[in-house]
């Protein structure tokens, strides 16, 4: 309806139920009104009720097994989580564009949750990387990922608990490039306001919703005075409507300098690409890697999309050698994004608890265990905590 | 006939050992003639003084310098500072000044500076004076050692890596222009020239220094042409090497693995920005920014400065700034200058201020402040 019908209703409906509107105040109180009605405030989506169906996208290579793991903690949580396996492999669609398959495309719209398992990019396919795509999309924006040190897995830094937010659309992975003269190339790197600040409010929204205390932007706004100038206003400019959580700019290299000094100043990073990218995989890189980091996307229109970031692993695939923590505790940050917490701690606990434990570890945290082995140690544990 | 050979190798071993000293003093940009008259034994004492430009910069530079010339005139080293204060935060920056500078290197061939800091906002020149500096000068590579210190330990020790970062050009291109209201583009221009330059460089100093790998940092998976080109261009340099392996890494799996095991890498050499990422985690690793010497070399010029560069505003004024990467770092630069002796005198004391660990400053954990630091540097000095 336009917003005259709106507002027209809302009149008629408030003089039903017996409020007087004199015509000064009209058009500020029932502005009011629809305001409130419109406004979408941020709220994590509780599933108390019902059993919610989420898209798996087992993946490649080890794919399959961590997934099975996945699947059988959480029915040992009795976890309310239904899935739906759908695959993505690319297919050519009408006009000769690349794009997933629509079954899968349409299970995610419908379902707004999906985990995904490591996808592989073949190289001679013709088709961009699968995660690109993905990307492309759902308009995943916002690459969220958390960084807590694991007790039990040590690594030389002890006291890591931060999360880092990037951009995940534009900046200098726009892959627009030209060579200009034979030997001379170009490489474009785009910033703009619309996504610059949609990063800032989500980072700052984050923050609210899981009680962290500061957010620190990351740039280089220094040598890159324009571009990262954009992108530094606008985070300026969102934490102004934020006053609850702390706002601090650091520029990159101060960052990377005391972040392998002493790691635990810093709370949530928002940043543009590149250095997202790159920061990203230096704090995996202080908890014990790719195989113990957990991932999130956050896209437009309320998708998101959780998945483990280390590679395929095509010469352990099949000899349930793999190791599901990744993929677990990205499947934790998603109960947590639905509101799940309760679930969430729970199965975090048991695996938290079974690598500090160090009877069934993995080959890559220095065990000699099975996946299967690992996996059923934690789903005791999940059953004894109920 | 044997007395006959004898002088015969006895003239070439002389021609051998003269022809050697010849050779470095021509690099040299000072008069041949005093520094001939040097004598054969050690410790050589040079009779005519260096000329040296000075840069102090901003934040903790000055203090910085200061340091450096007491230690100077203590080892009673023979160089003369030559001081221009260029800055471009306290509105001493003038086209003038930068030419005044820039003549002087050009005198000279040698400098020491402190960082010269970039504000953010700008007027008008989306360049800084440090960027003009560097590309005027065309110091193209940047050198920083990353050696851990005996006697400080960190989370990792025993490190012995050398970051070799192309300076001119990549990310730091200052090419921005606002196409619509509300888009900015940011040109990153790779050139195969340089990409090859830089790569030579590298590889060379792998060479002088007996270095047994060199690594190239990328990210060509994502830029293709880009860092692709560069990429490219290494490989094709190290194929005239065959004595030095050559491997390359994406960026950030080789920052991931310098957390991990930094024992894997010896030499990188990588394009600007991510040199300017690698150099700070790094130093991070070894102690920070207090700790790690660098310089910037072009084909004419030498300029040593600390290898992690930043002003330290917070630290003006309350004399707390380590000397140490500044220390070091003139160190290097008499070194360059083959003043040997000075040279090691000066690493010397500085290295057995740092393993007693009596005068530490707060950055190492310790209570000292520069001065302290300093003087316990000067009584140290084995003259």
């Amino acid at each position: 309806m336009s917003g005259n019908a709106w507002r027209s209703t809302l009149i008629k409906l408030l003089e039903r139920c017996g409020v007087r509107i004199n015509d000064a105040s009209r058009t500020t109180e029932v502005s009011r009104v629809m305001g409130a009605i419109k406004t979408q405030s941020p709220q994590p989506r509780t599933f108390s009720r019902g059993i919610q169906t989420v898209t798996l996208i087992p993946g490649d290579g080890i794919g399959p097994e961590i997934s099975t793991a996945v699947m059988k903690i959480f029915e040992a949580a009795k976890a309310p989580i239904q899935w739906e396996e759908k695959n993505v492999t690319a297919i050519k669609g009408p006009g000769g564009r690349w794009m997933i398959p629509p079954e899968a495309k349409e299970s995610m719209d419908k379902h707004k949750i999906g985990l995904k398992g490591p996808l592989k990019t073949p190289i001679a396919a013709g088709h961009p990387s699968m995660n690109l795509l993905l990307r492309k999309t759902f308009d995943l924006y916002a690459n969220v990922r958390p960084c807590v040190s694991i007790e039990g897995y040590k690594t030389p830094y002890t006291d890591v608990d931060l999360v880092t937010i990037r951009e995940n659309t534009e900046g200098e992975y726009s892959g627009i490039e030209h060579v200009i003269v034979d030997g001379v190339v170009q490489s474009i790197k785009l910033i703009t306001e619309d996504a610059s600040r949609r990063i800032a409010e989500y980072a700052f929204e984050y923050a609210r919703n899981n009680q962290r205390t500061s957010v620190t932007a990351v740039h280089k706004a220094n040598i890159m005075r324009m571009s990262d100038g954009l992108f530094l206003r606008k985070c300026r400019e969102v934490a102004e409507n934020f006053k609850d959580v702390k706002f601090t700019e650091m520029y990159l290299d101060t960052v990377c300098l005391n972040m392998v000094q002493d790691p635990s100043q810093f709370d949530v990073l928002v940043m543009p690409n590149l250095y997202g990218d790159i920061l990203s995989d230096l704090c995996a890189g202080l908890i014990g890697g790719l195989g113990v980091t957990p991932s999130g996307n956050i896209g437009a229109n309320g998708v998101a999309i959780f998945e483990s970031v280390h590679g395929t692993a095509p010469d352990i695939a099949g000899k349930d050698l793999a190791n599901p923590t990744a993929l677990l505790l990205s499947a934790v940050m998603m109960l947590r994004h639905m509101g799940l917490h309760g679930y969430a701690k729970k199965i975090e606990t048991a695996c938290f608890d079974t690598i500090r434990d160090k009877k069934v570890l993995t080959k890559d945290l220095g065990g000699n265990s099975k996946c299967s082995e690992f996996t059923a140690d934690i789903c005791r544990r999940v059953q004894d905590m109920d | 006939m044997m007395a006959a050979a004898l002088r015969g190798s006895l003239v070439t071993l002389a021609k051998g050992l003269s022809g050697a000293r010849l050779q470095p003093l021509c690099a040299r940009s000072l008069s041949l003639t005093s520094s001939q008259n040097v004598s054969e034994s050690p410790p050589a004492r040079a009779d005519s003084t260096f000329k040296v430009t000075m840069v102090p910069g901003d934040g903790v530079g000055p203090e910085l310098m200061t340091a450096v010339k007491e230690v100077f005139k203590a080892a009673d080293v023979p160089v003369e500072f030559e001081e221009f204060h260029l800055s471009e935060v306290q509105n001493m920056a003038s086209e003038e000044k930068l030419d005044e500078v820039l003549s002087s290197m050009k005198n000279n061939r040698v400098a020491i500076k402190g960082k010269i800091h970039t504000p953010m906002e700008y007027k008008g020149e989306l360049a800084s004076y440090e960027m003009r500096l560097r590309r005027k000068l065309d110091l193209f590579a940047n050198v920083v050692h990353v050696n851990s210190l005996p006697g400080y330990s960190t989370r990792h020790n025993n490190l012995d890596l050398v970051i070799i970062r192309e300076q001119t050009e990549g990310e730091y291109s200052s090419l921005e222009h606002e196409s619509v209201s509300g888009v900015v583009e940011c040109l990153k221009i790779i050139t195969r020239e340089k990409s090859r330059r830089i790569a030579k460089f590298a590889f060379d100093y792998a060479t002088k220094k007996g270095r047994s790998k060199v690594t190239a940092v990328h990210k060509a998976n994502i830029m293709k042409l880009g860092d692709g080109l560069f990429l490219q261009s290494c490989a094709e340099v190290a194929e005239l090497y065959p004595k030095i392996k050559y491997e390359n890494i994406i960026i950030d799996n080789c920052c991931m693995q310098l957390v991990q095991n930094p024992y894997q890498f010896d030499v990188l050499v990588m394009p600007n920005l991510y040199g300017n990422i690698i150099d700070n985690l790094a130093a991070g690793l070894v102690g920070g920014a207090g700790v790690v010497p660098g310089e910037s070399y072009s084909a004419e010029y030498a300029v040593f400065e600390t290898g992690a560069r930043h002003p330290f505003a917070q630290a003006v004024g309350r004399n707390i700034a380590n000397p140490t990467a500044m220390l070091l770092s003139a160190s290097n630069m008499l070194r360059h200058l083959n003043l040997e002796y000075h040279s090691n005198m000066v690493s010397e004391a500085v290295k057995k201020v740092i393993k007693q660990g009596k005068v530490r400053t707060s950055d190492l954990g310790g209570y000292a402040s520069c001065d302290e630091f300093t003087r316990a540097v000067i009584s140290n000095l084995a003259v």
